[in-house]
């Protein structure tokens, strides 16, 4: 009797242990930016891609905003555990610099589009970094509350013009977008802006601008606080991202319009940190989920631009409110008649002297 | 005392029943003891090492670590030491070979951009200049000047100030961090200068950083000191109850409390509307309570409060309620006996939670960063910013030890003045 | 000189309708079991808690509606109350800078007042610094440093060990001499009372049993709780039978007739209780010279030095207590034998049956 119980339980030992090999799946840490936006993953690009294949298991990790930092911590103490990280460009290119993310040959990698076009010439020069592969085209914008206003602001000078258009402001607690605005504004020539910027006259130019305004701005530094000031009527004007005021506009309904005059452009991608555990799956992960048909497809549930000019044509309606998704996107050629680029060679340069001298600003 | 010496020398050896000396079995019996209490200690000194000394060591090196230079520069860093830094003259042709040498050296295992980052936060271009040098040095192949084509890939090369920057910055340990912490840099002849005034920002968020988490501390002094008098008379029952709502705010997330200060102090929020209906305040306007420095003193001093009830309640406990009564007894009045009895016995109680508020506050950036708009962000906001933003952990760690050595001269300071031994926690 | 009368009333009475004065320069002593309502007086009389009824007179004066502070009254707290961040002269000097005197007048207080506790030269040490007996003598010291008309000492040599304790008996009770001022003191401990004070109240259940002199409380206890609570007591049970103005008798439950003094009894078919201090039964007396003799069994010996404890079983109690003076009748008591003993009227007080 004994005997049979002690057998019975080694049998079961041995046969859990087994299954519990064959049920093991591969689990793949993704790090993002959590909220809508990863949501907008999970429907785009993990869901399909877990279906596709059953052994891999995707987790989100939402730490994408101290994604950089914490790269670098876990890489100085030899313990990668992210498979994937959510970058903007600037950061990918930072990363890349370090040596804390992996180069990659975009077009071993990457799938082509349908037509045939290799990755790199699909993504184009939105390839800023060896290692980053872009996903999506995003836009810092204005919103304005329409109910402040009888004629709508249409210009990027009319954010400046507190006597048109009084009310608060809300800009971002950086000087990167703030200052080629600012310029702009003041009547400098759009091509130039980068030229006038490199001078310590044009950084003072840029100032001087700003704090014709400064006493009615509200300074932001996370993505949702925009909205929500132009939502309570805190201001009355601000910069934002593109995404966040479709939701806003579109979603909720709020009594918000956008201003598309020098929206400014930058990018968002993937990078694969050094170290990852799985570099094999992850690899066979990108091939599929930045396609054409998938970075198309994210479009359908957040309101920016796919990276590969192939996907343009594929952008359809929003999956859950049904609207034409395109006239919401930056890339939409009657937003994008004035928008700026963000120079990144120019901003890995002068970020940090730059962000020094605006807090100082601020701070005055 | 010589008596009992001199009984101990004339006696022979004392020993136990089994003949071992005495005194070795007593030690033997006292080390059995110390290893067992040693033991238990460990787990807990091993965790204060790797959670607590380690990370602050670390950061101590991080200020001053520069180490990156003359790790990717090996050939240059030596020969640059003859270099006259103060003079008008580039580097001779062997040093620019050699620096050619170690960028190609640093392509090929890809960290030679990492010397470029680190440079950039001292002078901004040096990223740029790293990066677009790279690739084009690889592709020289023995040219008759390495100075000249050097020059032609990029102007900076032929600038004084790249090589003075990289000069001064050849040695394992650099000061630049700490310079920079307190808003300077150097000069041409590498003496350290000050910020033009409109420039400088570090030190002025450590100045009202100080200032903010004092008039914290004094706040939640005037509202914790009535709130822990009154735990500490009433009755068990009811004081108990009063101590969840003291304690309640530290079982919600501080961000939930953070954001609720938001709705209740924004323009359009709970405490402006209520005003407007009153008819206090006028619609139009609404006052702006949050996004300043009232927000994030109001948010903090709500968030620390438990931190100066508890250390003042449980020393309150332990006055005893005979000390008023003697003191009135003898003529003094209530006013009176509070002021010469009652307070100076919760003095070590006051000193213990100022000093638990005021270090917490000083550190704090959550909070700042949420409500406090630009004029209520403290220094923490910077290291942050720096630690995740801008990737300069050098600087950040320079001003984290600043920090540090603050709230250390302030300890010593309060050992001084009040005494350490004068804290209480209970 | 002075006239309290109080009731303390909530939803139950503390302390139930009381009357009491004290005389000038008097030691008077109150003393009972804890939560008899003893310190609840005491407090009432410092002002520390209202009467709900009644009025507290001072020197004649009323004051029900004087806050403490201007009552002018010292206290020293059992638990002493020295203020710990004060040294000795500091905690001496309180009460006379809260009445503003003058710094030389203020130094001849306190050295005075040292003096008197013989503790010259502790001025500069702190509370912590001292023994226990040292802080007791610091605290009777503050109490008196203004000239109070009135002391008042709730427990104040109760966390002191034993000799000490009696040591401080005797100081306190001199210094109470040499001033001639007026004390109020409060303790359960009745050899404490009956050591020191010059009139004792006996406090139970917010009542004053009995206020008399600590030797009258004693030989001449009013009630059973007095007879019972001041001293060691044999008590006996049972019916009156007859009683007079000065005389009564008594059948007790073993049906024995005892004769007793008429103190305190209800009436004839009523029960009372017969109280007889065990060093007043005489063992082995003379057949006929007393109006109480029985016969008793020794049911147990103590020796105690001076004398002997005996415990017998008298008339169906076999709890009946009788000290034996240490001499040679010592040797007539044997364990398991049987003795005569007997008493006098005046020493077997027949009182109230509870207690």
């Amino acid at each position: 009797m004994y005997k049979i119980i002690k057998q019975t339980l080694l049998a079961m030992i041995v046969v859990s242990f087994t299954a519990g090999i064959a049920l093991a799946k591969t689990k793949l840490v993704i790090v993002s930016w959590g909220g809508a936006y990863t949501t907008s993953q999970q429907k785009a690009y993990h869901d399909p891609y877990m279906k596709l294949n059953p052994n891999i298991q995707i987790i989100n990790d939402d730490s994408a905003a101290a994604g950089p930092a914490k790269l670098r911590a876990m890489s100085k103490a030899g313990n990668v555990t992210w498979d994937l990280l959510d970058a903007v460009a600037s950061d990918s290119i930072a990363l890349c610099d370090e040596g804390l993310v992996e180069e990659v040959d975009h077009d071993a990698i990457l799938a082509p589009a349908p037509d045939g076009t290799p990755a790199s010439a699909d993504f184009g020069d939105l390839i800023v970094s060896p290692c980053f592969v872009p996903t999506i085209v995003y836009a810092t914008t204005f919103g304005y509350r329409k109910d402040a206003f009888a004629t709508p602001p249409t210009t990027i000078a009319d954010v400046f013009d507190l006597k048109k258009f009084p009310g608060g402001r809300t800009l971002e607690k950086k000087p990167i977008g703030n200052f080629e605005w600012a310029l702009i504004a003041d009547g400098v020539d759009p091509d130039k802006v980068y030229e006038v910027l490199a001078t310590p006259e044009g950084v003072d130019r840029a100032f001087k601008k700003l704090d014709t305004i400064k006493d009615s701005v509200i300074w932001w530094s996370t993505g949702s606080e925009p909205v929500k000031n132009l939502v309570a009527g805190q201001v009355v004007i601000g910069s934002a991202y593109n995404g966040r005021l479709f939701n806003a506009i579109a979603a909720e309904k709020q009594p918000l319009a956008m201003m598309w005059d020098w929206q400014y452009f930058d990018l968002d991608g993937w990078v694969i940190p050094k170290g990852s555990p799985h570099l094999k799956e992850i690899k066979k992960y990108l091939r599929f989920a930045a396609d054409t048909q998938r970075l198309a497809d994210q479009a359908k549930y957040i309101s920016y631009g796919p990276a590969r000019k192939s996907s343009a044509p594929l952008v359809g309606k929003h999956a859950e409110l049904g609207v034409d998704m395109k006239p919401h996107m930056p890339t939409n050629p009657i937003n994008a008649k004035h928008r700026l680029v963000k120079n990144y060679e120019f901003w890995a340069d002068h970020e940090v002297e730059y962000t020094e001298k605006f807090l100082a600003w601020v701070v005055k | 005392m010589r008596k009992i010496n001199n009984i101990n020398n004339n006696q022979e050896i004392l020993t136990t029943a089994d003949g071992v000396p005495l005194k070795a079995s007593l030690n033997r019996a006292l080390r059995r003891e110390r290893n067992i209490s040693l033991l238990l200690v460990t787990p807990l000194f091993v965790f204060v090492l790797i959670a607590f000394l380690f990370p602050i060591a670390d950061m101590l090196f991080l200020s001053v670590d520069n180490k990156i230079v003359v790790e990717k520069l090996p050939r240059t860093v030596p020969l640059l030491a003859d270099w006259d830094e103060t003079g008008t003259v580039l580097p001779d042709e062997q040093i620019y070979k050699a620096l050619v040498q170690d960028i190609n050296a640093g392509t090929v295992d890809k960290t030679i951009l990492r010397l470029g980052r680190r440079l950039n936060f001292e002078q901004g271009g040096m990223s740029s200049l790293f990066r677009r040098s790279v690739r084009k040095l690889k592709r020289l192949k023995e040219p008759e000047s390495y100075k000249a084509a050097t020059i032609r890939i990029h102007r900076k090369w032929g600038d004084l100030a790249t090589w003075r920057l990289i000069k001064r910055l050849s040695g394992k340990f650099t000061p630049t961090y700490f310079y920079s912490a307190v808003d300077g840099g150097v000069d041409k002849a590498g003496h350290f200068v000050r910020n033009p005034e409109n420039q400088r920002i570090y030190l002025k968020l450590f100045v009202r950083t100080i200032l903010l988490s004092l008039l914290i501390t004094l706040f939640t002094i005037i509202l914790g000191y009535p709130i822990s008098y009154l735990l500490a008379t009433l009755p068990t029952k009811l004081s108990n109850l009063l101590m969840i709502l003291v304690l309640l705010p530290f079982w919600t997330s501080l961000l939930v409390r953070t954001t609720s200060w938001i709705t209740l102090l924004q323009r359009e929020g709970v405490i402006n509307d209520l005003l407007v209906w009153i008819g206090v305040v006028d619609n139009a306007h609404r006052l702006t309570m949050i996004h300043n420095q009232i927000g994030t003193i109001v948010a903090m001093t709500h968030i620390l409060l438990p931190f100066m009830v508890l250390p003042l309640f449980s020393v309150m406990k332990t006055i005893p309620p005979n000390y008023m009564r003697a003191a009135r007894s003898m003529g003094a009045t209530q006013f009176r006996a509070f002021l010469r009895i009652y307070l100076p016995n919760t003095v070590p109680g006051i000193g213990a939670g100022c000093i638990l508020v005021f270090i917490l506050s000083i550190g704090y950036y959550i909070t700042p960063s949420l409500v406090g708009g630009t004029s209520g962000t403290f220094i923490s906001n910077l290291i942050a910013y720096h630690v995740q933003g801008s990737l300069n952990w050098g600087l950040g760690a320079a001003l984290g030890t600043m920090l540090l050595m603050f709230v250390l001269a302030l300890y010593v300071l309060y050992d001084k003045v009040v005494g350490l031994d004068n804290i209480k926690l209970g | 000189m002075e006239e309290i009368q109080k009731s303390y009333d909530g939803e139950t009475l503390v302390i139930k309708n009381m009357n009491m004065d004290v005389t000038r320069g008097e030691f008077l002593t109150m003393l009972g079991p804890s939560g008899s309502g003893k310190t609840t007086c005491l407090m009432m009389v410092a002002g520390f808690e209202p009467a709900t009824h009644g009025e507290i007179y001072l020197n004649d004066r009323p004051i029900n509606k004087v806050p403490p502070h201007k009552r002018g009254i010292g206290m020293v707290f059992q638990d002493y109350a020295l203020f710990p961040h004060m040294t000795v002269a500091e905690n001496l000097e309180f009460p006379l800078k809260v009445r503003k005197m003058s710094k030389e007048e203020c130094k001849q207080r306190i050295k005075r007042v040292l003096d008197m506790v013989q503790l010259r030269g502790f001025e500069g040490r702190r509370p912590s610094q001292l023994s226990g007996g040292q802080q007791q003598r610091i605290a009777v010291a503050r109490s008196m440093v203004f000239d109070p008309d009135l002391i008042l000492m709730d427990e104040p040599l109760g966390a002191l060990d034993k000799n000490l304790r009696e040591q401080m008996q005797l100081e306190i009770r001199h210094i109470h001499e040499r001033l001639g001022v007026t004390v109020i003191y409060v303790t359960h401990d009745q050899s404490e009372a009956l050591t020191m004070s010059d009139r004792i109240a006996v406090f139970d259940d917010g009542v004053i049993q009995q206020l008399a002199h600590p030797d009258k409380l004693y030989e001449e206890p009013e009630n059973a709780f007095v007879a019972h609570f001041i001293g060691e007591n044999n008590r006996l049970l049972g019916n009156i039978l007859e009683a007079d103005d000065k005389n009564c008798k008594i059948e007790l439950d073993s049906k024995d007739i005892i004769q007793a003094k008429n103190v305190n009894i209800a009436g004839i078919g009523n029960r009372t209780t017969l109280s007889l201090r065990p060093e007043r039964v005489i063992i082995e007396p003379a057949p006929g010279s007393m109006p109480n003799i029985f016969n008793a069994r020794v049911e147990e010996l103590i020796y105690l030095g001076d004398h002997i404890r005996t415990r017998l079983k008298v008339c169906g109690h076999d709890d009946f207590v009788v000290k034996v003076a240490n001499s040679s009748a010592r040797a007539a008591l044997n364990k398991g034998e049987t003795v005569k003993i007997g008493w006098n009227i005046e020493d077997c007080r027949a009182l109230d049956p509870s207690g």
